[in-house]
């Protein structure tokens, strides 16, 4: 009943696969093995023979487990999707937090408890620092927009930058859009025109 | 009237277009909502969203809430499939190493026979294949429970397929000509633009588009949270109208380009509107090399009273689910085909100006041309459904 369990997480990113697998080992005994490539998912993972397979809600690739929900699958051996499972609120909190995971039938829900609390937590906080990283992303880009755009108004109308800036804002406002909307169409507008 | 927020969740297909195009026209705005579209990176995911909570309706594989209510796949929270979204739409094809020998073989790559598609690919795709490995061809489906699995198992019981058989894999769509060229799978069921993705790769060809195992098979549904429709039915109404105006405005083949051009944009299909038109046209390049194939109604959004559900479609696909999986206990066919829900359908649209068949159960495959049928403006006709083997099913023959 105490063997050690065996996990499988799904990751492409070295970088995630690694958190992920630390903080599995530190808190949970258990056997991790990280599958990182889509090709022959089905048949990698049932060569581990897993308790529970880790994999992000976001990962295109989850369809292909799904298979192995039905009793003919890779694993030979019925295999439920986790969220069909007894374990009460468990399921919608991993889902929250950005993992999905697939869970032999018969394994025990004290003995997924400990595992899906690791893979919550951790999901979560890379979940949280990716959307940051997004977030920084897309403020870069939209500077570079708002750059080009006040450029381009200065050349234009023979303004400066601060003039350049409250002419894009002030537009923004009127016509209740973002200064980056705004900025963005100056810039298409320019290219068609130029 | 307030505008109230519906979030709506979808695959990245050519068949999510009547949801685009009710948030993108204003035809949901003419019905005081708005539609929050999440595009979603699988369909187990998008299940999972709409089973918990976190979008109220969703654009879904038909045979999939049908297997939900079958107690297949894990979850069963109970959904509503409260109109169909689009008849038809899918397309098969092959990788290059099978195109080469069907083609030295003689095959004309005429997209219309199945029968004589699946004679051609038996023989194909025995012997000495381009890699090393023997057995059956594998088929890449984007979902275990789907039309595509199900037009495939059909196809095949019904051909010189069927004696060396297929074995069936399961594929994301956007990954479908990945898998396709890395030889992972050898062919392909799957919804558009993804076949001519695969196509414009070069790394396969076309052969057959859906409809020609099954002349109007639903494809996806509009689906809802059951207890979620009992608790809105108003917010439900206008969701409904919205779609099936969407759905009227798709149906008119002046509405192509514009709809091409919406599906195209980054946020919902992120492919050139040049690939989508000729799943919306009918007009398809199935190979490499630019061939044209013309498939009439290859997707219908509208006609033939293409957004009813009929229960008879349900019930076809429960016997089918019921046929290759083994049901959860006591689930009766009557109750799996009761997900599709005409009753609603009736409730919402009457006021629309949607024409209401009298009946409905129909026997499927039964109509060969256009038919006109009882309906309450006796304006529907319904189009041909006729399956590839001639035969007909008769919902109240099976229980």
């Amino acid at each position: 009943m105490d063997t050690k369990l065996t996990v499988v997480v799904v990751e492409e990113d070295r970088d995630r696969a690694i958190a992920i697998v630390d903080a599995l080992k530190d808190s949970v005994d258990c056997d991790v093995f990280v599958i990182s490539e889509a090709s022959g998912l089905g048949r990698k993972i049932a060569v581990h023979a897993p308790d529970i397979v880790l994999i992000d809600v976001d990962n295109p690739t989850r369809d292909m487990l799904e298979e192995l929900t039905l009793a003919s699958g890779p694993l030979e051996r019925p295999v439920a999707m986790f969220v069909s499972g007894a374990a009460g609120g468990l399921a919608q909190a991993a889902i929250e937090a950005g993992v999905s995971a697939y869970v032999v039938d018969g394994l025990s829900p004290a003995r997924i408890r400990p595992v899906m609390d690791t893979a919550i937590a951790r999901f979560r906080m890379v979940r949280q620092m990716r959307s940051e990283l997004a977030e920084t992303r897309r403020a870069l880009e939209e500077r570079k927009v708002i750059d080009r755009a006040k450029g381009l108004l200065m050349k234009a109308k023979s303004i400066d930058e601060d003039a350049a800036y409250a002419l894009l804002r002030k537009t923004a406002m009127n016509q209740g859009r973002r200064v980056a909307d705004v900025a963005g169409a100056v810039v298409t507008a320019s290219g068609l025109l130029g | 009237m307030r505008t109230v927020e519906i979030s709506v969740a979808f695959m990245p297909l050519v068949d999510a277009a009547p949801l685009i195009v009710a948030q993108e026209l204003g035809f949901a705005e003419t019905e005081g909502v708005s539609l929050d579209l999440v595009a979603a990176p699988s369909w187990s995911s998008l299940r999972d969203m709409l089973a918990f909570g976190r979008v109220d309706a969703a654009h879904l594989l038909s045979p999939l809430p049908v297997a939900m209510a079958l107690g297949l796949g894990g979850v069963s929270t109970p959904i509503s499939a409260v109109s169909v979204l689009s008849a038809n739409g899918n397309v098969l094809g092959v990788g290059r190493g099978l195109e080469r020998r069907l083609r030295d073989a003689g095959y004309g790559f005429d997209f219309a026979d199945p029968v004589k598609a699946a004679t051609a690919l038996a023989v194909a795709g025995n012997g000495d294949r381009d890699r090393d490995r023997n057995g059956p061809i594998i088929f890449g489906v984007p979902f275990p429970f789907s039309m595509h699995v199900e037009l495939l198992r059909y196809w095949c019981a019904g051909t010189d397929l069927g004696e060396t058989g297929i074995e069936i894999r399961t594929v994301p769509p956007p990954l479908m000509a990945d898998a396709l060229a890395a030889g992972d799978i050898d062919a392909f069921c799957v919804g558009e633009p993804w076949g001519s993705v695969a196509v414009d790769q070069g790394v396969g060809a076309l052969i057959l588009p859906g409809r020609s195992i099954w002349e109007f098979a639903p494809e996806k549904v509009l689906a809802v949270r059951t207890d979620w429709a009992e608790t809105e039915p108003d917010l439900l109404g206008r969701l409904m109208r919205a779609v099936w105006r969407a759905g009227r405005w798709l149906g008119n083949p002046d509405s192509v380009g514009a709809a091409s051009n919406i599906l195209s944009r980054k946020t919902y299909l992120d492919v050139p509107a040049e690939l989508i038109d000729r799943a919306l046209s009918g007009d398809l390049t199935v190979s490499a090399s630019g061939d044209q194939r013309r498939v009439d109604h290859f997707v219908e959004f509208h006609a033939g009273a293409a957004s009813f559900p009929w229960r008879s479609q349900a019930r076809w696909i429960a016997n089918r689910l019921r046929q290759s999986h083994e049901p959860a206990g006591g689930v009766s066919l009557d109750a799996a085909a009761a997900v599709f829900r005409s009753d609603l359908y009736r409730r919402h649209l009457a006021a629309s100006g949607a024409d209401l068949p009298g009946a409905s159960e129909k026997l499927e495959g039964s109509i060969r041309h256009p038919t006109a049928v009882a309906s309450l403006n006796g304006g529907t006709i319904l189009l041909p459904d006729r399956f590839f083997d001639g035969r007909i099913f008769d919902p109240s023959g099976v229980e």
